[in-house]
């Protein structure tokens, strides 16, 4: 009966143990150590690959982003671009509802933008048009977060697949609309380049300080708002077990609905930043993937808006980094990328370690 | 060779969490061993190291004399060794035969009719009764328990592992399993009954080892222990195990249910006009099979299902006792601003009754968090409220803000008792609220209900264990089948009476 038994008995040296808790400490050491080795890897890749001096490719990256104003104020804008969209998630993630539909409330936010601008550029002055810019793309951000949340909460469909289609529907929309306004032209161009109605104008003597200040409110907004407010509460309880919000008392469907229509509505701020105060036309890139890229950013901060802002930074400064050394030393934008992915993927890999620890048999055990 | 299964000094680590340390126990062939230990003490995780679910870390198990390294259930089985989980594992649209012939050899040949046959003989010899052809989802639990047992047997198990067994049955079900327990014995087979309830070891076994705290304390012949030195070695101190009962005094009518009927998102109907009073000063036990019907009769009354038309549950307020107030067609947040004081202590602590994310101060603030015209909470008066609590109750936490589900069970369920007590509650509910704790923590709990009635409150007690309901209670409603079998009075009443009320549903009008 036990003959088909083995009884050579075999143990794995190592284990790997989910820590109980990770001190502040040593969360910042293994991810500076996770950055020190993504930058070793890609200086292995530059030198082997390439036959470049890695020193000199970094800090070619670094000038890039940061060597002058001009290119200092490019990095902020984009970003407070990031940024905003990722403190525009964190409400909803924070409910656990995965809201990655970003894209397309921040499209049709811009595209409410523009229509303002188009039609209303000549008749309303300067201000009152700026504050219609904003009703109207919030509202619009507001209402494509409305329509995923009202089907989940009355009839319980998945939101993931939800949002993700309501992208597409945006992209078309805005395709749809700059195909009709750009007429015979073989691109719409910047909009209002006449008179310049409903382009930000420069503040404290910057082109892109409004975007910034605006974001920069907006994500001590968001931090307290999640943080200490009643809605911040009835959010986390939601998001934590549907039940227990009933027992509560607190009115899931109204908190799911409100939560998204508010995140929405960010979006679409972001999308009125973007169109109003950076790009002054639309297209169906105008998001440029930050919606995406924003889940990342509100993942990695575990919806903190303030690691937000650290990881748009860094993301940032890859990305900008990146594309100035394909440039500078002719690489293919594939090289940058690979050196933008190797320090993504030891910071995300870097989780693992935060979470758990390996020991090794027969010491760890007793631990 | 004497010994069925001999494990030597086993240890299993589960992150810093030590399971098992240095456990060597012996299983004696013919032998029908209980092991005996709180909850959390390593019990179920032992005999899954046997059963091949998890893999000692250090240590090593002999089975017939051999040594042997099981890596999987398939291992276990091929050495005579079977487990019947709390949890059973069968297929709900397959028959009892079909089910047995899931997971045979792949070399055996599939036909029904010899399995049916052969399944038969087991069920002659050890005087099972089942219906073979019956499928599982038509069958009660004590019937799908029994399924569970013969489909290891059938497997040839000489082994056989029951986890708390009899923690879902009714005292006339589980003198059936004792019975066949008995007769598996008798042919020479080794049983190992994982349990808590001392005076089940004190009939049935032979044998005792007792754990506590993942180690192994010591064994004893059965007939040498007694109920209260068992509980000493599994406690580790002397312990009184007295329920105080007091008599109630002025009762006065708090809640007054009638017709209350509720039907399932199936449209199955799962409360079948209910109709009962409960009074302060008195605790009234709700026994019953689980799922008949207790877990939506305590939420139909705090506003968390939606009853059928007709359904009337009506709350008298102390100080408004000519005023009832109707709480049917009210949500949670309109029972509360109505002015009703009615405390719930759910059955899903971490899933309904807390948050487990947060810590005590965040789960003070549940439903109060909506006071106040600010736009902010006020975290100042759940902090002092967790305080109290934590000091009164003595839980043991290592801060107010440590989340509560890193918290054992016994000290999640002092936060929502305590929290739900705090507020001074007219009538209170509480379903299963010793379930998973320790035996101390219970008796604490116990006496709070008890002291809760003392100041005039209602207090509703569904429980598992016939015997704290009626040594608890001042009187029982069983429930069977989601109507009122009966409201008796549990100073004058037996277990097995109580069994057969859970059990038999009276006729009409009875």
């Amino acid at each position: 009966m036990s003959a088909n038994v083995k009884t050579n008995i075999e143990q794995p040296r190592w284990r790997t143990v989910k820590r109980d808790h990770c001190s502040f400490g040593l969360k910042v050491l293994i991810r500076v150590a996770a950055i020190l080795l993504a930058l070793i890897i890609d200086a292995l890749f530059i030198y082997f690959v390439t036959g470049l001096n890695p020193l000199s490719v970094y800090v070619v990256m670094y000038n890039g982003t940061f060597m002058t104003s001009m290119r200092f104020s490019w990095a902020m804008r984009d970003l407070v671009t990031l940024l905003c969209i990722g403190v525009a998630l964190a409400p909803a993630f924070k409910m656990r509802f995965w809201n990655i539909g970003a894209e397309g409330q921040v499209l049709i936010g811009g595209l409410a933008t523009a229509v303002v601008m188009v039609n209303c550029g000549k008749s309303l002055p300067g201000p009152m048009l700026l504050v219609v810019m904003l009703g109207a793309s919030v509202a619009a951000g507001a209402v494509w977060g409305l329509i995923p949340s009202f089907f989940k909460a009355y009839w319980n469909t998945n939101e993931t697949l939800f949002t993700l289609m309501m992208n597409y529907v945006a992209i078309s929309i805005v395709a749809s609309m700059t195909n009709l306004w750009r007429g015979q032209a073989s691109s719409l161009g910047k909009l209002n380049m006449a008179n310049r109605a409903g382009w930000f104008p420069q503040f404290l003597g910057q082109r892109y300080n409004i975007n910034i200040l605006t974001v920069l409110i907006l994500t001590f907004v968001m931090f307290f708002y999640l943080k200490f407010s009643k809605h911040g509460y009835e959010i986390s309880v939601v998001g934590e077990s549907e039940n227990t919000a009933r027992y509560a008392g607190i009115n899931v469907r109204r908190v799911t609905i409100r939560t998204m229509m508010i995140s929405g509505a960010i979006c679409g701020l972001a999308g009125f930043l973007i169109v109003g105060g950076r790009d002054q036309t639309i297209s169906t890139t105008s998001a440029g993937g930050y919606g995406f890229t924003a889940i990342i950013v509100a993942w990695l901060a575990k919806f903190n808006t303030f690691y937000m802002a650290l990881i748009s930074f860094l993301l940032i400064f890859l990305q900008r980094g990146a594309s100035e050394i394909a440039s500078a030393y002719s690489l293919n934008d594939f090289a940058a990328s690979i050196i933008e992915g190797v320090i993504l993927f030891c910071i995300l890999g870097s989780e693992f370690f935060i979470n758990y620890r390996w020991v090794s048999e027969g010491k760890g055990g007793k631990a | 060779m004497d010994y069925a299964v001999q494990m030597k000094n086993i240890t299993k680590t589960f992150g810093d969490v030590i399971a098992n340390h240095d456990v060597t126990m012996d299983v004696k062939k013919g032998e029908i061993l209980a092991i005996l230990g709180e909850n959390g003490s390593g019990k179920t995780t032992l005999m899954n190291m046997l059963s091949g679910i998890y893999y000692p870390d250090h240590g090593e198990i002999w089975i017939n004399g051999k040594q042997v390294d099981i890596q999987s259930p398939r291992d276990a089985y091929d050495l005579g060794i079977g487990m019947i989980h709390q949890h059973f594992k069968l297929i709900d649209v397959f028959t009892a035969v079909e089910n047995i012939a899931l997971g045979l050899e792949k070399s055996e040949k599939f036909d029904l009719k010899t399995i049916e046959n052969r399944t038969r003989e087991i069920c002659e010899r050890y005087h099972f009764e089942l219906n073979l052809q019956q499928k599982v989802y038509e069958m009660s639990v004590s019937q799908k328990q029994t399924l569970e047992i013969i489909k290891v047997l059938y497997r040839g198990a000489q082994i056989l592992i029951l986890d708390e067994p009899t923690a879902v049955l009714t005292p006339q079900e589980t003198e059936k399993l004792f019975d066949v327990i008995r007769n598996m014995k008798a042919d020479n087979k080794s049983v190992i009954i994982i349990t808590h309830k001392l005076h089940e070891v004190l009939e049935i076994s032979d044998r005792v080892v007792i754990l506590r705290k993942g180690e192994y304390i010591g064994s004893v012949d059965t007939a040498q222990a007694t109920e209260s030195s068992l509980t000493e070695q599994m406690v580790g101190r002397k312990v009184t195990l007295n329920i105080n009962r007091t008599d109630p005094v002025n009762p006065v009518k708090r809640l007054s249910v009638k017709n209350l009927t509720v039907f399932s998102q199936e449209n199955v109907k799962i409360l079948d006009d209910i109709t009962f009073d409960v009074y302060g000063g008195e605790i009234l036990g709700i026994a019953g099979i689980s799922g008949n019907g207790q877990k939506e009769l305590l939420e139909a009354i705090a506003g968390l299902q939606i009853p059928a038309q007709g359904s009337s549950v009506e709350f008298f307020e102390r100080g408004m006792e000519d005023k009832p107030i109707q709480l049917i067609g009210k949500t949670p947040k309109m029972i509360r601003d109505s002015g009703v004081h009615l405390a719930f202590v759910p059955e899903d602590r971490l899933g309904m009754g807390l948050v487990g994310s947060m810590g005590m101060t965040g789960n003070m603030l549940l439903k109060t968090y909506g006071s106040g015209k600010s736009i902010f909470t006020d975290k100042k008066k759940p902090r002092k409220m967790a305080l109290k609590v934590k000091e009164e109750l003595e839980v043991a936490t290592p801060s107010l803000n440590t989340p509560v589900s890193r918290l054992s069970g016994g000290n999640v369920q002092k936060v929502l008792v305590g929290r739900e007590i705090a507020e001074a509650p007219s009538v209170l509910m509480t379903a299963y609220a010793v379930r998973g704790l320790d035996i101390n923590t219970s008796y604490t709990i116990y006496n709070l209900l008890d002291e809760e009635k003392k100041t005039g409150v209602a207090v509703v007690y569904v429980g598992e264990d016939l015997d704290v309901l009626i040594d608890l209670c001042d009187r029982i409603l069983v429930l069977c089948g989601g109507r009122v079998n009966g409201i008796v009075d549990a100073r004058n009443i037996t277990k097995e009476e109580v069994g057969l009320l859970m059990t038999n549903l009276r006729k009409e009008g009875a």
